[in-house]
């Protein structure tokens, strides 16, 4: 789907460093609504500092973000972005010691969400949690964790939704319904989603477009196809094993 | 039984405090806290024993500053405890994440702070009657100023112990069970300041807590207790807390700097 309309999200020569080294340097792009764009690098491209920058928490050492047209740098204005976008990732959990309803409570209240309870036995339903949703999270798979991960996600309806390798933990089924469930969401929502993953497959299936990362440069940029036209690879995965490998386009 | 697998677990935990000051320092923190507590108890005790005085009322001073104490412990571990449970859950993003500013964060903490604080007083007080007879209220009044600034130094302290979590990370979690000990030995809390060297007196003078134990003591004792003392425990206390929210914000923003918030989380 073509990028349309004004972007939700707006980067401009972003950079970061820790000390003398630069982790993102001089990155711009923009999110659309109803887009799903993929950052894709090796591990210390700085994919994982962008998404810590857009969502407030390392501040950028030179550079601009933009949300909904508002600074994620002023804490007020933080606040209210805030309120409009969620995050997911494999790699942060949700309160042990809490049931899964309790879990998604808590967020609803912080996200001000009105009639929590519907909501929460909707996200239920959705993601298919009820036969666990009085247990405790201690207990969950994880597959179920991750599922629990994106239905807090949801909680607030995001417009711009960050999702940092959310599949990484599901078994093919799931992560299949849990990729079709993101691309309608998209579709009927126009939810925006800036999504990233070390599934090739899955960043060809998804991404409308790729921001290609590497030593925290954005060193390529285009749909999936264009980028595999530009590395004359076979596929995605062989365009990632090149760039990894230091080819350059 | 292998030796070569005994000594491979002990070259783990070797290794362990080689690469950890503070796992090193709490070797020695919990011992010679001990032994300054019971030292002064010790004295305090020999002392009335020489000037041949009446016993005093034992039970009611050891007991009372027991629960009393556990007031500020409680408090400041409802803070530190509490933040590093988001840690543990690897929670803490999700709520950085969320609209929750840093401020709400605190202020829910305290409140945490305040009802552990409420149900252990009470549950401590009612066992204190139950098992020994005796009555924390005998203090009247004065029991609520007096745990209102145990209450404040727990916030204190259980806030800079957070900060300095949040900025050294794992490392500095072993000063959410040990950091309010310190204040112990000079909070006079088991003995009368005069017990204390002439040069933790003085020590003691800037450590709110020291004014409630003395002001409960005097009350058990039939004595009157100064307000003008309760009042500098209380101001002592609020500068304290304005530093500590000072710090917290501060490194806060050094955390964020330098990238360490997401690390925590994950």
């Amino acid at each position: 789907m073509a990028a349309i309309g004004v972007p939700v999200l707006e980067v401009k020569n972003l950079s970061k460093s820790y000390n003398s080294f630069p982790a993102v340097k001089n990155v711009s792009f923009e999110l659309y609504p109803g887009e799903i764009l993929g950052l894709l690098g090796p591990n210390g491209a700085g994919k994982t500092t962008i998404i810590q920058m857009l969502m407030g928490l390392t501040s950028p050492t030179s550079g601009e973000i933009k949300i909904f047209n508002l600074d994620p740098e002023k804490p007020r204005q933080r606040e209210r972005i805030l309120s409009r976008m969620n995050f997911s990732s494999t790699y942060v959990a949700m309160p042990y010691s809490l049931t899964l309803k309790e879990s998604l409570m808590v967020f609803a209240k912080l996200y001000g969400v009105k009639k929590a309870r519907a909501k929460i036995d909707s996200l239920i339903d959705q993601f298919d949690l009820k036969e666990v949703a009085d247990q405790p999270v201690r207990t969950l798979s994880s597959g179920q964790m991750t599922k629990l991960n994106l239905a807090k996600a949801f909680v607030n309806d995001p417009e711009v939704l960050l999702l940092d390798e959310p599949t990484a933990s599901l078994d093919p089924d799931i992560a299949d319904r849990t990729r079709k469930y993101l691309l309608e969401v998209k579709q009927t929502r126009r939810l925006a989603i800036l999504y990233t993953s070390h599934n090739m497959q899955e960043m060809e299936e998804i991404s409308d477009r790729l921001l290609f990362l590497h030593h925290g440069e954005i060193i390529a940029r285009g749909t999936p196809e264009d980028l595999v036209a530009c590395f004359e690879g076979e596929d995605l995965e062989d365009v990632f094993l090149k760039v990894a490998r230091e080819v350059r386009p | 039984m292998k030796w070569h697998r005994i000594s491979a677990m002990f070259l783990r935990h070797i290794y362990l405090y080689r690469h950890s000051l503070t796992r090193l320092v709490e070797i020695f923190y919990w011992p010679l806290l001990d032994l300054l507590v019971w030292g002064f108890v010790s004295l305090y005790i020999t002392k009335i024993s020489a000037e041949g005085k009446s016993t005093p009322n034992f039970l009611g001073i050891f007991l009372g500053a027991l629960i009393l104490w556990d007031i500020l412990f409680r408090s400041q571990q409802g803070i530190s405890v509490s933040f590093l449970e988001e840690v543990w859950s690897r929670n803490f993003l999700n709520l950085f994440v969320s609209p929750l500013t840093v401020g709400e964060y605190l202020v829910s903490l305290m409140l945490v702070a305040v009802f552990k604080v409420v149900v252990v007083f009470l549950v401590s007080a009612l066992l204190a009657w139950l098992l020994y007879s005796f009555n924390l209220f005998i203090i009247g009044i004065y029991l609520l100023p007096f745990m209102l600034n145990l209450i404040i130094l727990g916030w204190a302290i259980g806030i800079i112990t957070t900060a300095l979590i949040l900025r050294f990370g794992q490392q500095a979690e072993v000063l959410a069970w040990g950091i309010a000990f310190l204040f112990q030995p000079v909070s006079a809390v088991f003995y009368p300041l005069s017990v204390l060297p002439k040069f933790l007196q003085k020590l003691a003078m800037i450590i709110p807590a020291s004014y409630v134990f003395e002001g409960m003591r005097a009350i058990i004792f039939g004595r009157h207790f100064s307000l003008t003392l309760l009042l500098r425990a209380f101001t002592l206390n609020l500068i304290y807390l304005s530093l500590a929210l000072f710090f917290f914000f501060r490194m806060f923003r050094q955390v964020r700097v330098r990238g360490l918030l997401a690390r925590m989380g994950e």
